[in-house]
Protein backbone atom coordinates (compact mmCIF):
# COMPACT_ATOMS: atom_id res chain seq x y z
CA UNK A 1 0.00 0.00 0.00
CA UNK A 2 1.53 3.36 -1.49
CA UNK A 3 1.50 6.48 0.91
CA UNK A 4 -0.81 8.02 -2.23
CA UNK A 5 -3.31 5.56 -2.06
CA UNK A 6 -3.67 6.25 1.69
CA UNK A 7 -4.15 10.00 1.51
CA UNK A 8 -6.95 9.57 -1.63
CA UNK A 9 -8.59 6.85 0.57
CA UNK A 10 -11.27 9.26 1.32
CA UNK A 11 -11.26 10.04 -2.15
CA UNK A 12 -13.67 7.10 -2.94
CA UNK A 13 -16.81 8.36 -3.22
CA UNK A 14 -18.09 5.14 -1.04
CA UNK A 15 -15.31 5.89 1.63
CA UNK A 16 -16.73 9.47 2.35
CA UNK A 17 -20.39 7.85 1.62
CA UNK A 18 -19.69 5.85 4.96
CA UNK A 19 -17.79 8.05 6.72
CA UNK A 20 -19.70 10.92 6.31
CA UNK A 21 -22.63 8.70 7.67
CA UNK A 22 -21.12 7.92 10.13
CA UNK A 23 -20.08 11.75 11.24
CA UNK A 24 -23.64 13.43 10.53
CA UNK A 25 -25.41 12.75 14.25
CA UNK A 26 -22.59 13.72 16.05
CA UNK A 27 -22.07 16.95 14.04
CA UNK A 28 -25.65 17.86 14.41
CA UNK A 29 -25.38 17.12 18.16
CA UNK A 30 -22.32 19.79 18.03
CA UNK A 31 -24.47 22.20 15.91
CA UNK A 32 -27.77 22.12 18.51
CA UNK A 33 -25.49 21.76 21.49
CA UNK A 34 -23.52 24.94 20.73
CA UNK A 35 -26.67 26.93 19.73
CA UNK A 36 -28.30 26.36 22.31
CA UNK A 37 -25.64 27.60 24.39
CA UNK A 38 -24.59 30.81 22.14
CA UNK A 39 -28.12 31.58 22.64
CA UNK A 40 -27.99 31.06 26.55
CA UNK A 41 -25.08 33.56 26.82
CA UNK A 42 -26.26 35.82 23.61
CA UNK A 43 -29.72 36.82 25.36
CA UNK A 44 -29.36 36.08 29.07
CA UNK A 45 -25.91 36.77 29.94
CA UNK A 46 -24.54 39.54 27.61
CA UNK A 47 -25.12 42.87 28.93
CA UNK A 48 -27.38 45.39 26.62
CA UNK A 49 -25.26 47.68 24.76
CA UNK A 50 -24.67 50.73 25.78
CA UNK A 51 -25.25 52.70 22.37
CA UNK A 52 -26.76 50.20 20.33
CA UNK A 53 -29.35 49.25 22.93
CA UNK A 54 -30.69 45.44 22.30
CA UNK A 55 -30.36 45.54 18.79
CA UNK A 56 -26.97 44.57 18.45
CA UNK A 57 -28.21 40.86 19.65
CA UNK A 58 -27.95 40.44 15.93
CA UNK A 59 -24.60 40.14 15.61
CA UNK A 60 -24.92 36.60 17.01
CA UNK A 61 -26.04 35.27 13.59
CA UNK A 62 -24.90 38.34 11.68
CA UNK A 63 -21.40 37.59 12.33
CA UNK A 64 -21.01 34.18 11.91
CA UNK A 65 -23.27 34.13 8.46
CA UNK A 66 -20.95 36.65 6.97
CA UNK A 67 -18.01 34.59 8.08
CA UNK A 68 -19.26 31.37 6.89
CA UNK A 69 -20.60 32.95 3.35
CA UNK A 70 -17.21 33.59 2.63
CA UNK A 71 -15.18 30.39 3.89
CA UNK A 72 -17.56 28.10 1.91
CA UNK A 73 -17.20 30.33 -1.02
CA UNK A 74 -13.61 29.91 -0.48
CA UNK A 75 -14.08 25.79 0.08
CA UNK A 76 -16.09 25.69 -2.84
CA UNK A 77 -13.80 27.24 -5.21
CA UNK A 78 -11.14 25.36 -3.98
CA UNK A 79 -12.36 21.74 -4.22
CA UNK A 80 -13.92 23.04 -7.40
CA UNK A 81 -10.68 23.52 -8.94
CA UNK A 82 -9.08 20.91 -7.53
CA UNK A 83 -11.97 18.36 -8.75
CA UNK A 84 -11.23 20.45 -12.35
CA UNK A 85 -7.27 19.90 -11.68
CA UNK A 86 -7.19 16.06 -10.54
CA UNK A 87 -10.21 14.93 -12.17
CA UNK A 88 -11.53 14.03 -8.64
CA UNK A 89 -15.31 13.76 -9.20
CA UNK A 90 -15.67 13.57 -5.33
CA UNK A 91 -14.23 17.25 -4.84
CA UNK A 92 -16.63 18.54 -7.46
CA UNK A 93 -19.55 17.06 -5.97
CA UNK A 94 -18.75 18.89 -2.79
CA UNK A 95 -18.26 21.60 -4.50
CA UNK A 96 -21.88 21.86 -5.84
CA UNK A 97 -22.88 21.05 -2.35
CA UNK A 98 -21.91 23.83 -1.05
CA UNK A 99 -22.73 26.16 -2.73
CA UNK A 100 -26.69 26.28 -1.40
CA UNK A 101 -25.20 26.74 1.87
CA UNK A 102 -23.29 29.29 1.40
CA UNK A 103 -25.59 31.69 -0.49
CA UNK A 104 -28.06 30.67 2.49
CA UNK A 105 -25.42 32.12 4.60
CA UNK A 106 -24.80 34.69 1.73
CA UNK A 107 -28.60 35.84 2.03
CA UNK A 108 -28.63 35.71 5.82
CA UNK A 109 -25.67 38.23 6.33
CA UNK A 110 -27.51 40.30 4.11
CA UNK A 111 -30.93 39.55 5.60
CA UNK A 112 -29.14 40.27 9.54
CA UNK A 113 -27.59 43.35 8.32
CA UNK A 114 -30.63 45.14 6.64
CA UNK A 115 -32.51 44.59 9.96
CA UNK A 116 -29.53 45.65 11.94
CA UNK A 117 -28.95 48.61 9.78
CA UNK A 118 -32.00 50.27 9.82
CA UNK A 119 -32.37 51.20 14.06
CA UNK A 120 -28.52 51.73 13.87
CA UNK A 121 -27.97 53.72 10.45
CA UNK A 122 -31.45 54.73 10.00
CA UNK A 123 -31.30 52.84 6.20
CA UNK A 124 -32.06 49.19 5.27
CA UNK A 125 -29.59 49.27 2.36
CA UNK A 126 -26.61 51.38 1.33
CA UNK A 127 -24.26 51.14 -1.67
CA UNK A 128 -21.29 50.68 0.87
CA UNK A 129 -18.49 48.59 -0.33
CA UNK A 130 -18.68 46.03 1.63
CA UNK A 131 -22.78 45.73 1.38
CA UNK A 132 -22.40 46.04 -2.16
CA UNK A 133 -19.35 42.98 -2.63
CA UNK A 134 -21.81 40.65 -0.42
CA UNK A 135 -24.57 41.27 -2.59
CA UNK A 136 -22.18 40.28 -5.56
CA UNK A 137 -21.03 36.94 -3.73
CA UNK A 138 -24.31 35.81 -3.37
CA UNK A 139 -24.90 36.73 -7.42
CA UNK A 140 -21.88 34.63 -7.48
CA UNK A 141 -23.62 31.56 -5.70
CA UNK A 142 -26.47 31.76 -7.98
CA UNK A 143 -24.37 31.84 -10.93
CA UNK A 144 -23.03 28.83 -10.05
CA UNK A 145 -25.40 26.99 -9.53
CA UNK A 146 -27.33 28.35 -12.51
CA UNK A 147 -24.06 27.57 -14.71
CA UNK A 148 -23.07 23.91 -13.38
CA UNK A 149 -27.27 23.13 -13.51
CA UNK A 150 -27.92 24.19 -16.96
CA UNK A 151 -24.62 22.21 -18.71
CA UNK A 152 -26.33 18.48 -19.43
CA UNK A 153 -22.92 16.99 -19.41
CA UNK A 154 -22.15 16.54 -15.57
CA UNK A 155 -18.23 16.73 -15.71
CA UNK A 156 -18.06 19.53 -18.26
CA UNK A 157 -20.25 21.44 -15.99
CA UNK A 158 -17.88 20.92 -13.24
CA UNK A 159 -15.07 22.22 -15.18
CA UNK A 160 -17.27 25.42 -16.45
CA UNK A 161 -18.29 25.63 -12.80
CA UNK A 162 -14.69 25.78 -11.62
CA UNK A 163 -13.76 28.37 -14.08
CA UNK A 164 -16.15 30.72 -12.60
CA UNK A 165 -15.62 30.23 -8.96
CA UNK A 166 -12.42 30.58 -9.02
CA UNK A 167 -12.82 33.92 -11.29
CA UNK A 168 -15.06 34.88 -8.56
CA UNK A 169 -12.74 34.07 -5.36
CA UNK A 170 -11.26 37.64 -6.25
CA UNK A 171 -14.28 38.82 -4.59
CA UNK A 172 -13.96 37.22 -1.15
CA UNK A 173 -10.51 39.06 -0.02
CA UNK A 174 -12.39 42.25 -1.48
CA UNK A 175 -15.34 42.07 0.96
CA UNK A 176 -12.77 41.17 3.46
CA UNK A 177 -10.61 44.00 3.64
CA UNK A 178 -13.45 46.49 2.25
CA UNK A 179 -13.96 48.59 5.17
CA UNK A 180 -10.05 48.90 5.31
CA UNK A 181 -9.87 49.90 1.49
CA UNK A 182 -12.40 52.16 1.84
CA UNK A 183 -14.27 54.45 3.65
CA UNK A 184 -17.50 52.73 4.26
CA UNK A 185 -20.79 52.81 6.89
CA UNK A 186 -19.49 49.42 7.70
CA UNK A 187 -17.73 49.18 10.80
CA UNK A 188 -14.76 47.82 10.72
CA UNK A 189 -13.75 44.21 11.84
CA UNK A 190 -14.59 43.63 15.67
CA UNK A 191 -12.29 41.11 16.27
CA UNK A 192 -8.69 40.74 14.79
CA UNK A 193 -5.73 38.38 15.59
CA UNK A 194 -3.53 41.52 16.24
CA UNK A 195 -5.86 43.40 18.71
CA UNK A 196 -7.86 42.35 21.76
CA UNK A 197 -11.32 42.03 20.69
CA UNK A 198 -13.32 45.18 20.87
CA UNK A 199 -16.12 44.24 23.03
CA UNK A 200 -17.46 42.60 26.09
CA UNK A 201 -16.24 38.69 27.18
CA UNK A 202 -20.00 37.61 26.81
CA UNK A 203 -20.84 39.17 24.12
CA UNK A 204 -17.45 37.75 22.13
CA UNK A 205 -18.26 33.92 24.02
CA UNK A 206 -22.12 34.35 22.01
CA UNK A 207 -20.74 34.79 19.07
CA UNK A 208 -17.79 32.80 18.92
CA UNK A 209 -20.08 29.55 20.07
CA UNK A 210 -22.94 30.28 17.33
CA UNK A 211 -19.64 30.55 14.72
CA UNK A 212 -18.73 26.80 15.75
CA UNK A 213 -22.27 25.99 15.62
CA UNK A 214 -22.77 27.11 12.52
CA UNK A 215 -19.41 25.46 11.49
CA UNK A 216 -21.16 22.27 12.63
CA UNK A 217 -24.19 22.99 10.56
CA UNK A 218 -21.92 23.50 7.35
CA UNK A 219 -20.32 20.49 7.54
CA UNK A 220 -23.88 18.22 8.64
CA UNK A 221 -25.76 19.93 5.80
CA UNK A 222 -23.12 19.65 3.07
CA UNK A 223 -22.16 16.43 3.62
CA UNK A 224 -26.15 15.28 3.69
CA UNK A 225 -25.94 16.54 0.25
CA UNK A 226 -22.79 15.05 -1.20
CA UNK A 227 -24.13 12.13 -0.45
CA UNK A 228 -27.60 12.48 -2.69
CA UNK A 229 -25.22 13.84 -5.10
CA UNK A 230 -22.89 10.64 -4.77
CA UNK A 231 -26.04 8.20 -5.00
CA UNK A 232 -27.28 10.24 -7.94
CA UNK A 233 -24.23 10.05 -9.78
CA UNK A 234 -23.03 6.74 -9.03
CA UNK A 235 -25.78 4.63 -9.63
CA UNK A 236 -24.12 2.15 -11.96
CA UNK A 237 -21.54 1.46 -9.74
CA UNK A 238 -21.86 -2.18 -7.46
CA UNK A 239 -21.81 -0.37 -3.98
CA UNK A 240 -24.50 2.08 -4.82
CA UNK A 241 -26.60 -0.75 -6.16
CA UNK A 242 -25.59 -2.95 -3.19
CA UNK A 243 -26.71 0.08 -0.74
CA UNK A 244 -30.07 0.54 -2.93
CA UNK A 245 -30.98 -2.95 -2.53
CA UNK A 246 -30.36 -3.15 0.62
CA UNK A 247 -32.19 -0.16 1.19
CA UNK A 248 -35.55 -1.53 -0.99
CA UNK A 249 -35.03 -4.78 1.12
CA UNK A 250 -35.51 -3.00 4.57
CA UNK A 251 -39.07 -1.00 3.09
CA UNK A 252 -40.33 -4.46 2.43
CA UNK B 1 -31.11 38.70 34.94
CA UNK B 2 -31.26 40.77 32.14
CA UNK B 3 -35.15 40.32 31.79
CA UNK B 4 -37.34 41.44 34.16
CA UNK B 5 -40.58 39.57 32.13
CA UNK B 6 -41.60 37.84 29.02
CA UNK B 7 -43.12 40.85 27.25
CA UNK B 8 -39.50 43.02 28.18
CA UNK B 9 -37.37 39.86 26.58
CA UNK B 10 -39.52 40.00 23.94
CA UNK B 11 -39.52 44.05 23.57
CA UNK B 12 -36.03 43.63 23.09
CA UNK B 13 -35.54 47.13 24.97
CA UNK B 14 -37.86 48.11 21.46
CA UNK B 15 -35.89 46.06 18.60
CA UNK B 16 -37.92 43.69 19.19
CA UNK B 17 -39.20 43.62 15.02
CA UNK B 18 -35.36 44.03 14.17
CA UNK B 19 -34.05 41.42 16.77
CA UNK B 20 -36.67 38.75 15.96
CA UNK B 21 -37.33 39.61 12.40
CA UNK B 22 -33.13 38.01 12.28
CA UNK B 23 -33.54 34.94 14.09
CA UNK B 24 -36.79 33.93 12.77
CA UNK B 25 -35.25 33.45 9.03
CA UNK B 26 -32.16 32.57 10.13
CA UNK B 27 -33.96 29.73 12.38
CA UNK B 28 -36.56 28.80 8.73
CA UNK B 29 -34.09 28.53 6.82
CA UNK B 30 -31.51 26.78 8.72
CA UNK B 31 -34.32 23.92 9.59
CA UNK B 32 -35.44 24.32 6.08
CA UNK B 33 -32.29 23.63 4.43
CA UNK B 34 -31.54 20.21 6.25
CA UNK B 35 -34.80 18.73 5.49
CA UNK B 36 -34.40 19.80 2.05
CA UNK B 37 -31.19 18.28 1.91
CA UNK B 38 -32.89 14.73 3.24
CA UNK B 39 -35.64 14.94 1.39
CA UNK B 40 -33.41 14.62 -2.15
CA UNK B 41 -30.55 11.79 -0.32
CA UNK B 42 -34.17 9.71 0.66
CA UNK B 43 -35.20 10.66 -3.23
CA UNK B 44 -32.10 9.48 -4.60
CA UNK B 45 -31.61 6.52 -2.98
CA UNK B 46 -35.26 5.57 -3.84
CA UNK B 47 -34.41 6.49 -7.35
CA UNK B 48 -31.15 3.93 -7.58
CA UNK B 49 -33.30 1.36 -5.79
CA UNK B 50 -36.13 1.57 -8.76
CA UNK B 51 -33.54 1.80 -11.44
CA UNK B 52 -32.28 -1.66 -9.72
CA UNK B 53 -35.39 -3.31 -9.93
CA UNK B 54 -36.10 -2.12 -13.54
CA UNK B 55 -33.34 -3.64 -14.59
CA UNK B 56 -33.50 -7.36 -12.77
CA UNK B 57 -37.36 -7.23 -14.70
Amino acid sequence: MSRSFRLFMFAAPSRFYALSGFLLPWLWLLAIGFAVAGLYVGFFLAPTDATQGDSYRIIFVHVPAAWMSMILYLAMAGWAVFGWAANARLASMVARALAPTGAMFTFLALWTGALWGKPTWGAWWVWDARLTSELILLFLYLGYMALVESIDDVRRADHAGALLALIGAINVPIIYFSVKWWNTLHQGATISMTAAPKMAATMLQAMLLMTVAFWAYSFAVVFMRTRALILERERQTQWVMDLASRATEEKK
Amino acid sequence: MIWGSLSEFLNMGGYGLYVWGSYGVVLVLMVAEPLLARHRFRKALSQAGQALEQESE
